[in-house]
């Protein structure tokens, strides 16, 4: 329907026109004068008003829907921040290396398995260290964990012509093997989805690079977000960057705070206690607001005691 | 005290149509025989109609262009066996194998378990027919009188349904006595002598003009003992059904198996799948008929032994099986399902035995089908309100074998830490297991002790080989393919040495560094790792 037939008709105080009788019209079907503007004269007409009334739902009818279920992340200044992890929601946790994603993965899926519940792990670099995992307090009963990617065979150009590129063709080698991964882990996430009964599934893309990662379509995280919609699981991605756009409710970014180090000592001296990591709320759709949208917690090694 | 009697006529032809239900609407005849020799055994009753009699050959045989014929299977036959006493044992604990097409049941005590005596005679009927037979169950006071309505009254329609005769008691002579007297010898599992001497035996009753029951019931019981002995009395209690006996129980055994021979080498994965559903479904439903689950299945497939010479791959595959020269020899093809909780769904078993076989095909063409269940004690839990939600076992393990289609069978699952200082300890076992008592411990210790967050290393599978410059022996550069992960080492801490297995040909030793490098605009921590045996430098992971 034009803008301009709407506003005349409005101006001039006539019923609005729609476009199958405006067709009809400048096709010289049927003549100006004789359109009978009442709708019930038009099958066009009064089909388009019964759709439309069946296709909107009154407001007195429409649902809400509730706000999703907190639980712990296993680290209480995260909890503090967000007030924990939503279940039906999914959740992005970005940064860059050693920026403390998987101790907040690893302290998640703990707290989730003294719950008493079962997680996932979908591990598209294959990354997770077991031993840290058992030293984070993971329930490894509790803990099922998908390793993505056979290699690819590499491919040694013979069906190009030319003078080739080794160091093109072993990023080309690269990108298949990730593009190879992430179809993978994102096949894995939807047969998971569909079965249900986790309490946590975690999709792990902290190893891909950012630009393989951009390429996965928001379709396949709209279409996550449905799947987990409604269900007692926390889908929860890692990831370099936020890649899911507006389908994630709560993003936080996560940095390596403190970088100065002690240099007093021969280096057999040293040793690495733990780390400071920030974590800054980048978005939230949950109805709770947080006070404040950094928050700071540290980490310890398993061997510091 | 009430007996029942479960009858399979043509017992040959029956047990290949509850593998091919869909010949029911054929006529269907059975070959024996080593051809050219091959003559007829057994008929189903629209093949006796079309002429069709035992002992005609098969080129007789299939002049008649509708007429379906099926070699004899003695496995079919033991399992459709098999299942005849898993349905007699649904209802009573006390059994007779009479024959191989025949079984008797004690109902003594069960009227008040499954109703009057003609409703469990028709559950009975029910129960078989879900099985796959069309039987004649008869009921009675006596286990002979009730072989006897069963083999002789079922579909006479003088009382009760087509397939079901029950005799009240008192009634035995009165109903049983217009039968004729080759019932009595109306077992076809009579060889040899016995047959003879049974054909002898009617030969008299016809001299004396006795054509039924009754009339043999009616001789005087002293001048027919002068004649024929006591097996003539006892011919004469059966007649007037009052031959009185104790059942011989047996236990019969817990294997449940079922088995089919293709006519023709099935190649695609979808008819075979076609005829496990059937399989799966006769086994589920014997399995259910004894209240037992399964929890393990051992498919074997026999392979077609000529594809042999057409297929260089498939003779390496199964090198060992063959027997040179042997142009007879058998080829196998086993898969073994282990489930992780008792099950009993066929759908979900045919899914996990689809998904097996595509991720492992056979190779060559299949004759014969062999399929085992492990009988195993249904689970018994009860779902709790306040649970923590778990996934349903059967969908989590078609789950767990559609992602092991993806990544492979040893990529998914759950961890279990070994007894070793290697930092590879570990392995993946099946999702759903009990782990070691070690790793318990562990876990144990992990859980009450955790107050504060641990640092998460994050590994390199497999490791980055970097090159590293060393002042005075310790890293200052690191150096990579990937930008990301080289740069100046801004701080360092270590060594630390570790080494194990040095009695073993996998020994190892190492010494250990975490450094920060900065590398572009960012800086990470990282575990560097030098080899002392092989003397390369490895990026382990990094402290995430």
């Amino acid at each position: 329907m034009s803008s301009a037939v709407v506003s005349t008709s409005a101006a001039l105080g006539r019923r609005f026109v729609f476009d199958d009788e405006e067709a009809e019209v400048r096709s010289g079907k049927v003549l100006p004068s004789t359109i009978n503007i009442q709708p019930s004269s038009f099958p066009a007409i009064s089909n388009r008003k019964s759709a439309i009334e069946n296709s909107v739902i009154p407001a007195s009818r429409l649902v809400i829907r509730p706000a999703p279920e907190m639980v712990s992340s296993g680290i209480p200044a995260i909890d503090a921040l967000t007030g924990g992890l939503p279940r039906g929601c999914l959740t992005e946790i970005c940064g860059a290396a050693s920026s403390g994603r998987t101790t907040l993965l690893l302290a998640a899926l703990a707290a989730t398995t003294a719950r008493g519940e079962c997680c996932v792990v979908v591990d598209a670099g294959d990354a997770l260290d077991p031993h840290s995992a058992a030293a984070a307090g993971v329930e490894l009963d509790r803990l099922l964990w998908v390793r993505c990617g056979e290699s690819l065979p590499r491919r040694h150009g013979g069906t190009e012509k030319g003078k080739v590129n080794s160091a093109f063709r072993e990023r080309r080698a690269g990108d298949n093997q990730a593009e190879h991964r992430i179809e993978q882990a994102l096949q894995a996430t939807d047969l998971l989805l569909e079965s249900g009964g986790f309490g946590l599934i975690v999709l792990d893309l902290g190893d891909i690079s950012s630009q393989a990662a951009r390429r996965i379509p928001l379709t396949t995280w709209f279409r996550f977000r449905r799947a987990v919609e409604y269900k007692p699981t926390i889908l929860l991605a890692i990831e370099q960057q936020p890649i899911a756009g507006s389908c994630s409710s709560l993003l936080l970014q996560l940095g390596w705070a403190n970088h100065e180090f002690e240099e007093i000592g021969p280096t057999h001296a040293h040793l690495l206690t733990g780390l400071d990591f920030t974590a800054e709320i980048i978005r939230s759709r949950l109805e709770r607001k947080p006070a404040r949208s950094t928050a700071a917690f540290c980490s310890q090694t398993a061997w510091a005691g | 005290m009430p007996f029942a009697c479960i009858y399979v006529p043509n017992f040959s032809v029956a047990a290949v149509l509850r593998v091919e239900p869909e010949l029911r609407a054929r006529a269907v005849a059975i070959l024996e025989g080593k051809p050219p020799l091959e003559k007829i055994i057994a008929v189903n009753e629209k093949a006796r109609r079309m002429g069709i009699a035992a002992d005609m050959t098969r080129t007789q045989a299939e002049l008649c262009p509708d007429l379906a014929l099926r070699p004899r299977s003695p496995l079919q036959e033991s399992a459709a066996h098999a299942a005849l006493l898993d349905c007699a044992q649904t209802f009573s604990p006390c059994v007779e194998d009479a024959a191989c097409d025949t079984a008797l049941l004690d109902l003594a005590g069960m009227e008040s378990l499954f109703g009057s005596l003609a409703e469990i005679t028709r559950a009975i009927w029910d129960r078989a027919a879900a099985l796959g037979f069309e039987t004649n169950v008869g009921a009675a006071s006596n286990p002979d009188a009730a072989m006897l309505a069963a083999r002789g009254l079922c579909g006479a329609g003088t009382f009760a349904r087509v397939g079901v005769a029950v005799i009240p008691p008192g009634q035995e002579a009165e109903q049983l006595g217009s039968l004729p007297v080759e019932v009595l010898f109306a077992d076809h599992f009579l060889e040899g002598e016995q047959k003879e001497h049974a054909a002898r035996l009617l030969e008299t009753f016809d001299r004396w003009g006795i054509r039924n029951l009754r009339a043999l019931a009616g001789l005087p019981s002293i001048a027919l003992s002068e004649r024929l002995g006591q097996e003539g009395l006892h011919l004469q209690q059966l007649a007037r059904g009052t031959a009185s006996r104790t059942l011989v129980p047996v236990e019969a055994p817990l294997i449940f198996e079922e088995a089919v021979e293709l006519e023709h080498p099935i190649v695609l994965l979808e008819p075979l799948a076609f005829l496990l559903n059937r399989l799966l479904e006769q086994l589920c439903a014997r399995l259910a008929s004894r209240a037992w689950a399964t929890q393990e299945l051992r498919l074997t497939l026999e392979l077609d032994p000529s594809f042999k010479e057409e297929s260089e791959t498939f003779s390496q595959q199964f090198l060992p099986q063959l027997e040179i020269g042997n142009r007879q020899s058998k080829i196998h093809f086993p898969r073994t399902l282990r489930l992780p909780l008792p099950m009993l769904d066929p759908k979900t078993f045919l899914k996990l035995l689809q998904l097996d076989l595509h991720a492992h095909p056979p190779g060559a063409p299949i004759v014969k089908i062999h399929l085992a269940a492990e009988p195993a004690r249904p689970r018994s839990a009860q779902g709790g309100l306040f649970l923590p939600p778990s996934p349903e076992p059967e969908k989590l393990e078609l789950t767990l074998a559609r992602i092991a289609g993806l990544v492979g069978e040893q990529k998914v699952g759950a961890m279990e830490l070994l007894d070793t200082n290697h930092p590879a300890g570990f392995r993946m076992r099946r999702f759903g297991e009990q782990g070691s008592e070690k790793g318990q411990r562990e876990k144990a210790c992990a859980s009450a002790e955790q107050q504060s967050v641990v640092t998460a290393l994050r590994r390199f599978r497999p490791p980055l080989r970097a090159s590293v410059t060393l002042e005075n022996g310790q890293p200052v550069y690191l150096g990579y393919q990937k930008k990301d992960v080289q740069g100046r080492v801004l701080w360092k801490a270590g060594p630390w040495r570790f080494s194990g297995d040095w009695w073993e040909r996998e020994a190892w030793a190492r010494d250990e560094w975490d450094i920060a490098v900065q590398s572009d605009n960012t800086i990470a921590l990282y575990r560097l790792v030098h080899d002392l045996l092989g003397g390369n430098w490895f990026v382990e992971g990094t402290y995430d």
